[in-house]
């Protein structure tokens, strides 16, 4: 399987995860959303040297993994890519920062040592719930979930359409690069000089292919507005959903309870 | 019915694709369009559609296809594209299926009652929760026509409908052609397909009609064929 190959089939086993069915999958797309949209804001809004608060934080992606049945190992697996930028931006902290903020036996731990780890954590958690949305969630009830929160039409279709026009490319690129690569064995990419060309029929071709995509569309009666086929959610059910876990985030932003927590214990000891 | 007046086409103005096409199509007909590659045959379908703007007109059952008529045209000329990957473009078959039916105000349950009954129809239920990259290109042709079907058009027009296809999967396409009781054009290499499914062909050649007559009359016509770049259908050629 090649790379093109391997990002088609991570897109589609998405589209198959979102319609799994678990009590996540069940509320309406419209709750995730705004509970996820919350939960992100949640998270950034923690200072960088709140660690203890940010990892409170995980409580919402843990139980939703543990409710949806998604795997938080396939999580990590799609964001392999993402995380190291993550770490990039990060990663000078350490060596700026050099306050010391506590002592750990022979270890002096500065501030940007907590910053890197705390944005870290904030950079993972946000992904995390970013891939429940889209793992609990399909595109096409997401982007319903988006009208309904009066987006503009406009730039909910793009989105649709860029999702699915993204498949296309990428299903012309891996045949592309097969095709290619049968013929240059002992090349390991592209070679710099056939990228002109190369990019060049790939847009074409998958020119090509969305202009009869969108045929395709328009002689079913495609007017500019994707309609739902989903089943209506429990409208009821997913209003609990927010607001609890609405509550929960406030709480969990404003009452310091990693710091009653470790009080707790230092007591107890 | 189906009238096409005198409908011409170019992309490039110097270089007309077609050539003032004109027929008629009379209901329940089967028509076999047939011609060599670049001859016109999917770009004729185009035009019919209104996918493309040429000169001349189509009209479907009293109305004329024009920009203002596309969506009640559409509805009644159903199109299955040659390539099944670019006509089934949602996740799962049954969001296909029900892709043009909300488009055209059908609520859910009038949706999946039509979606239960087309697919029961072509004994292809087990298609509904299938995810369309999952299933075989078979399965996917089949499932595309279901998609048209769905929407109840009074014609079909197919492109290439057993292109690609194993044996099997060929027959039971031509066995669904068989059972459709709309009227049908069907563009195809595919002789034996066009001689075991349509009664009437037209053959075309540089955007022109070059004959349009009895099936059996015109595919047995190896001259006229091979003329026009065709070869006599594979079960007539062992005769």
């Amino acid at each position: 399987m090649n790379r093109a190959q391997q990002a088609l089939y991570e897109m589609k086993q998405t589209d198959e995860l979102a319609m799994m069915d678990s009590p996540v999958h069940r509320f309406s797309a419209l709750s995730k959303l705004m509970v996820t949209v919350i939960y992100i804001v949640t998270v950034m809004s923690f200072s960088k040297y709140d660690f203890g608060g940010v990892f409170m934080m995980a409580l919402y992606p843990y139980l939703v993994f543990q409710l949806s049945g998604l795997s938080f190992k396939l999580c990590m697996y799609r964001m392999r890519y993402v995380i190291p930028l993550v770490a990039f931006v990060g990663i000078f902290n350490p060596f700026i920062d050099r306050t010391v903020m506590f002592q750990a036996r022979f270890l002096s731990v500065t501030g940007g040592m907590i910053s890197f780890v705390t944005l870290m954590i904030k950079g993972i958690l946000c992904l995390c719930a970013a891939f429940l949305l889209s793992g609990t969630a399909p595109v096409d009830e997401i982007c319903g979930a988006l009208r309904r929160l009066h987006v503009p039409s406009v730039f909910v279709t793009v989105f649709l359409l860029a999702y699915r026009y993204m498949s296309v490319l990428m299903e012309e690129v891996a045949v592309m690069s097969d095709a290619y690569h049968l013929r240059a064995p002992r090349q390991k990419g592209i070679a710099f000089e056939t990228w002109g060309s190369f990019l060049g029929q790939l847009l074409l071709r998958s020119m090509d292919r969305a202009q009869e995509l969108y045929a395709a569309m328009q002689l079913r009666g495609y007017d500019g507005e994707f309609r739902q086929t989903g089943n209506t959610k429990d409208r009821s059910v997913s209003f609990v959903w927010f607001v609890v876990w609405t509550a929960v985030f406030l709480i969990l932003r404003f009452v310091p309870v990693a710091s009653l927590i470790g009080n707790l214990f230092v007591r107890q000891l | 019915m189906i009238e096409v007046k005198n409908l011409t086409f170019a992309y490039e103005k110097e270089k007309p694709v077609l050539h003032d096409i004109s027929f008629t199509v009379k209901d329940g007909e089967r028509i076999g369009l047939i011609g060599a590659n670049g001859a016109g045959k999917s770009t004729l379908m185009k035009v019919m559609l209104g996918l493309l703007d040429g000169e001349g007109s189509v009209i479907v059952e009293g109305i004329p296809v024009t920009q203002k008529t596309l969506a009640e045209t559409r509805k009644k000329l159903g199109f299955v594209l040659q390539n099944s990957d670019n006509q089934m473009f949602m996740p799962k078959v049954y969001d296909d299926m029900a892709f043009g039916l909300l488009n055209y105000g059908m609520n859910k349950e009038e949706t999946e009652k039509k979606i239960d009954e087309v697919l029961s129809s072509m004994h292809i239920e087990y298609l509904k929760d299938r995810y369309n990259h999952r299933i075989s290109g078979g399965e996917k042709r089949m499932a595309a026509i279901a998609t048209v079907l769905a929407m109840e058009p009074s014609a079909l027009l197919m492109d290439e409908p057993t292109s690609a296809l194993d044996p099997k999967n060929r027959r039971m396409i031509i066995q669904i052609i068989n059972d459709l009781k709309q009227t049908c054009i069907i563009t195809s290499h595919d002789l034996d397909m066009i001689m075991d499914t349509c009664s009437r062909v037209i053959l075309i050649d540089e955007g022109r009609i070059i004959k349009d007559g009895p099936a059996v009359e015109i595919l047995r016509d190896r001259k006229l064929l091979e003329a026009h770049g065709m070869e006599l259908p594979l079960s007539l050629s062992r005769l």
